[in-house]
């Protein structure tokens, strides 16, 4: 249905959030709040070892322990428990093993649970876990890619005899959309290799994991802090073969994911498992420690990679490849991470020869999945760098490279030699505007001074351009790439007599901030107030249909769904109100939330036909009585958000303390809804990134156990560790939806890593540096501007600092 | 994570706490801010079976003046060490290092005593503790003793605490008219440090009369850097006469190697931190 054109009230207003009273008042239930009449506890026995096998389990002293219920190793599940869902086999000769919830056997990460204890209190539970004996026979660890897939190497999985899961390859040659790139490469006037390591990340949401299970008979319903309540109902019925219409699965409210909740867990199926066994509601939730070490990892990737040019500048071919660490088992969607990375090198750039080709390796680590960005952080950091190499080698200023070789914005739509078509977008814009902002010149001329002073503190400039695909995804694409469902997202429209509006959305949102977003385009539709609206979501039972929130997809996909649902509400009430005012429904028009007959002051507003539709004492024949409405919505097309991200880095060249001076970043998320909540998407997003530049390591010693598994040694930076951030957006509407909006959940981490990697580098270049290993710690920089090898600096045993190191007295003895 | 179970009092004096301590026996712990203690409990590293709470305990709290000394109770909280106007005038030093430690959250509830008892190298409080030769009073059935910084830190959390002791005050000497700096390094805002500094020196017109000198981090214990004290005394307070004083930082050092520094980096990092905090010190 067209309505007419109307001022847009609601959409592009910076509203403060609905659902934040709520949450800062702690007024909320999270999962680990809910408590039901008989509800029990659950804790988890967990490997010490990264790799054993299991020869003995003795739980007779736990069962003996007050108020224990039951006590379960993976022998006792072995039966029930079903093999932990992976949703995207890459290839068809994809090694993928099998993977319990509870080892039964053989241990394959330090973390993987071993047993568990239901008791009456979490304390008991606790308490007993003392009293259960394992006896391993260690194996040997599999830590480090490369050595992982040569010959002769230990195995993760004997059974599968090679630790590599599968090969999957994009070459633009075969595929037929580009060139040959070993051609390229033999032809090319220079050319620049490299190799980068994407550090193992923890996502490090905040709210720990936690899910209670309440079997009220033959139904059964659970809370799970998980981002994904669809697909989990799902796969807790194609898992454990329980019927799914018997199955609620309820996503309260969610501290924070990142990706990491994107997850069938061996938790949520051990609880699940336990609570039918008992038929008594059971509760686990995890601790830091357990969520640092077992929920899965992000990134883990070594980079090669080898680009080719002209002298001057342009770029001629791109040759990309990768090793990437599954960890022990394949999760969810555990090998497509880097896989979804394979579409991004070539980023804004017309790159005319180009090879992707990825290997995914098993390792006894935890395993590893989406996190914020998945693959596409990967990719723009590498190719961001290798630009400012390139431009470094070509003694070429790094953004007229970029300029000489990113699209033009009167070239879209475009599409790549990655096969993906941009529907739109303008990098000239941003830019420039960037630049003026970020004062570029000055800084350049500041850092030119300080080199040439030979100042102690040296200053580097930093730049990313980026674009990323997201708003995961169209249907067919997901299905060319073997993924194991859909992309689209339902929303539903319910009229309330009283004129009040039920948005119901499959979007499962944890922290976004859909409830206001979501409010605020259906009051500018239906023209009824934002405080009208309340948002449904994330329970399997109120919102029936859905695939979630991950991927940048809840605005682009999951909102066109609802704004469709909308449609069909005004199109069903438009035969209603004509019956009502006596007219032709040809003679009516929509807008402001009232049908007007055309050229009278006659008119009728949609919530009084709701009440009129209620009561339906006079509806025009075969008209059904109800305005409510459904949509499924099937995106076309990926959305593209781009940007230029400038950061000025000062480096201590006494210590390798690195300081951030400054951070433009110039977003285009096309048409912005809400713009305080795309400012909040932005800057968390450019700390996350920015953690990876400098702070968040994942860090095993060399027997496989983290060393990284508190706060205190994990580190996750605070505000006063970053600059004030000055944002910006340049607004170029995305063609393929109908609100021109695109996804903003994931720019701001893939484009603030290499822009900070790249400022460090340009400090330090002319000590003869040309990379930093990620985190960029100050030791690691500081001996990279002394020219000596780099340090890993070991875990030490006796270091103070952080509970970790504390010793088991506990302090002053 | 949650702690085993333990047996909880609060006594409100000091006598009543050494009597619980020593009622208790040997799996007894203090407990004073819990800002180390709790996470080591929760996370089931330690269990003792009772814990002796000194929150009630008020004698053990403020900051006092006693003739040439301040005498600060071990159970005063970061916070108001920070604020205490005595140790702003006669210990700088002290103040300015606490103010670096952690987070405000951390600071209301942890103590300069409970710092001090649990002896983590990396802590904060130590080197000015060491630097500025104060003493610990403690308290046990046997009565009080006096144990100076000197002896009283004995190895990775460590300390010559006897079981049944208690650590009731800090006795630091007035350092009054002294000019401090404590410069700290550490990759995030609330970390321990990496390693740090405390300096402290009286200057006369430009010639620096004394100097005091701790390193944090440097080795299991707190350490004294006498070397670079000797070589700063006396001198013109000049960029160069600094750095060259603080080339002897590593003496007497055992640094460890850890995710964040190797020992070599340490040392580096010791020479590089000791001429920032004597410089600043110096003004
Ligand atoms: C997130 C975080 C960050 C931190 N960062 C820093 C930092 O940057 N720098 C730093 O220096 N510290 C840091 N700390 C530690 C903090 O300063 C603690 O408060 C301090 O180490 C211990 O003090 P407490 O009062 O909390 O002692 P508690 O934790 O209660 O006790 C610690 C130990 O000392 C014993 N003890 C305590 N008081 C006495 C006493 N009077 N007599 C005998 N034994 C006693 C206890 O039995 C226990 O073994 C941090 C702590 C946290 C949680």
């Amino acid at each position: 249905m067209t309505t007419a054109a109307e001022p847009s009230l609601e959409v592009g207003k910076g509203r403060l959030r609905k659902e934040d009273a709520r949450l800062i008042t702690g007024r909320t239930r999270w999962t680990d709040n809910i408590s039901l009449p008989g509800m029990l506890h659950m804790a988890m026995l967990r490997s010490p070892m990264a790799h054993a096998r299991i020869t003995n389990i003795d739980t007779s002293e736990a069962r003996q322990m007050p108020g224990v219920l039951a006590v379960v190793t993976g022998a006792d599940l072995a039966d029930s428990q079903g093999s932990l869902p992976c949703a995207w086999p890459i290839t068809e000769d994809m090694k993928s093993p099998d993977a319990p919830s509870m080892a039964v056997n053989q241990v394959n990460f330090a973390g993987e649970v071993v047993a568990a204890v239901v008791a009456r209190s979490a304390a008991e539970a606790h308490d007993a876990l003392e009293g259960i004996d394992v006896d391993y026979d260690e194996l040997p660890v599999v830590l480090d890619m490369a050595e992982a897939i040569a010959d002769g190497a230990d195995l993760v999985h004997p059974d599968l005899g090679t630790n590599k899961s599968a090969t999957w390859v994009f070459d633009s040659a075969e595929a037929g959309t580009g060139g040959n790139v070993d051609e390229a490469i033999a032809s090319a006037e220079v050319t620049v290799e490299r190799t980068f390591r994407q550090q193992r990340l923890i996502p490090a949401f905040m709210e720990p994991r936690s899910v209670v299970v309440d079997p009220t008979g033959e139904q059964v319903t659970m809370w799970s802090a998980t981002q994904v309540p669809h697909i989990l109902r799902l796969m807790l019925a194609m898992t454990l073969g329980v019927p799914e219409h018997k199955v609620r699965v309820i996503a309260p409210d969610v501290g924070g994911g990142f990706g990491g909740k994107l997850q069938v867990t061996p938790e949520e199926v051990i609880t699940f498992l336990l609570a039918q066994q008992l038929g008594r509601p059971v509760k686990y939730t995890e601790s830091r420690s357990e969520s640092l070490s077992s929920a899965h990892h992000g990134r883990d990737q070594l980079q090669k990679l080898t680009i080719a040019a002209q002298r001057d500048g342009t770029v001629t071919g791109l040759k990309v490849e990768l090793l990437a660490d599954m960890g022990a088992y394949l999760r969810l969607v555990t090998p497509g991470v880097p896989i979804l990375g394979a579409f991004m090198y070539n980023a804004i750039y017309k790159i005319p020869a180009y090879h992707f080709s990825c290997t995914n390796v098993f390792t006894t680590k935890t395993p590893t999945d989406a996190y914020r960005g998945a693959g596409r952080p990967e990719a723009t950091f590498a190719i961001e760098r290798m630009m400012d190499e390139l431009a470094a080698e070509l003694g070429m200023e790094p953004l007229e490279l970029r300029e000489k070789n990113w699209i033009k914005h009167e070239e879209f739509p475009y599409t790549t030699v990655s096969t993906l078509t941009y529907d739109s977008g303008n990098y000239e814009a941003a830019t420039a505007k960037a630049k003026e902002l970020f004062d570029y010149d000055g800084l350049r001329r500041e850092q030119a001074e300080r080199r040439q002073r030979g100042d102690t503190v040296q200053l580097g400039i930093g730049i990313s351009t980026f674009t990323e695909m997201c708003g995961l995804a169209p249907s067919r694409v997901l299905g060319s790439l073997s993924y194991g469902a859909g992309g689209w997202e339902h929303g539903a429209i319910r009229m309330l007599p009283t004129g009040k509006v039920e948005v119901i959305t499959g979007s499962s949102a944890h922290g976004q901030g859909h409830e206001t977003a979501w409010s605020q385009i259906v009051a500018d539709r239906l023209g009824v107030p934002f405080e009208d609206i309340e948002v449904l979501h994330g329970d399997t039972q109120s919102s029936p249909r859905g695939l979630d929130t991950y991927g940048s997809r809840s605005l682009t996909v999951g909102a066109m769904a609802v704004l469709a649902a909308a449609d069909k509400v005004i199109e069903k009430a438009k035969p209603i109100a004509a019956h009502m005012m006596e007219c032709s429904p040809d003679d009516l028009e929509f807008s402001g939330g009232k049908f007007t007959v055309r050229g009278t002051d006659t008119s009728t507003g949609i919530t009084d036909i709701a009440l009129a539709v209620f009561a339906a004492h006079d509806l025009p024949d075969g008209v059904e009585p109800s305005l409510d409405a459904d949509a499924t919505f099937d995106p076309e097309n990926f959305s593209f958000p781009h940007g230029t991200h400038l950061c000025a880095a000062e480096v201590d060249t006494e210590t390798g303390q690195v300081r951030l001076r400054s951070y433009v970043c110039v977003d285009d998320v096309g048409k912005v809804v809400n713009p305080l909540i795309v400012e909040g998407q932005v800057h968390g997003g450019l700390v996350q990134g920015i953690a990876q530049a400098l702070f968040e390591e994942a860090v095993y010693d060399e027997s496989g156990t983290l060393m990284t598994g508190t706060l205190a040694d994990y580190l996750v930076p605070s505000a006063a560790d970053m600059p004030s951030f000055t944002t910006d957006r340049t607004e170029t509407p995305s063609t393929t939806n109908a609100l021109g909006v695109k996804g903003v959940g994931e720019a701001g981490t893939i484009a603030s890593t290499p822009a900070v990697v790249n400022a460090i580098v340009d400090a330090i270049r002319h000590f003869g540096v040309n990379d930093v290993e990620m985190p960029c710690t100050p030791m690691r920089v500081w001996q990279a501007i002394q020219g000596g090898a780099q340090s890993a600096a070991g875990p030490g045993s006796e270091s103070g600092g952080g509970v970790g190191s504390l010793d088991t007295q506990g302090g002053a003895r | 994570m949650i702690p085993a179970e333990f047996d909880y009092v609060a006594p409100t004096t000091v006598d009543d706490a050494v009597r619980a301590l020593a009622d208790a026996g040997e799996d007894a712990k203090v407990l004073a801010g819990g800002q180390s203690l709790i996470p080591v409990l929760r996370m089931r590293l330690a269990a003792p079976t009772k814990l002796i709470d000194l929150g009630k305990v008020a004698e053990l709290r403020g900051v006092r003046e006693e003739g040439n000394a301040l005498v600060i109770g071990a159970m005063t909280s970061h916070y108001d060490v920070v604020r205490d106007p005595l140790i702003a005038e006669h210990a700088q030093l002290i103040a300015m290092a606490t103010s670096t430690v952690a987070d405000p959250q951390v600071r209301h509830r942890g103590t300069f005593g409970g710092s001090l008892a649990h002896a983590d190298p990396a802590g904060d409080l130590l080197a000015p503790a060491l630097a500025l030769d104060a003493e610990m009073v403690v308290h046990g059935m046997d009565g009080r003793r006096v144990i100076p910084a000197s002896e009283f830190f004995v190895d990775y959390f460590t300390t010559a605490l006897r079981q049944g002791e208690l650590l009731t005050d800090v006795r630091v000497p007035k350092y009054t008219g002294w000019h401090a700096h404590y410069e700290k390094f550490n990759r995030v805002a609330q970390a321990w440090s990496i390693v740090g500094v405390a300096a402290a020196v009286q200057v006369e017109g430009h010639t620096i009369q004394q100097a005091r000198v701790g390193l944090t981090n440097m080795s299991s214990v707190p350490v004294r850097a006498t070397g670079v004290e000797r070589a700063l005394i006396g001198q013109e307070a000049t960029p160069e006469a600094i750095k060259a004083a603080a080339e002897h930082a590593v003496e007497g050092t055992m640094p460890v190697a850890d995710g964040n520094a190797d020992a070599a980096y340490r040392e580096h990092l010791a020479k590089v931190l000791t001429s920032r905090a004597v410089t600043a010190a110096c003004g």
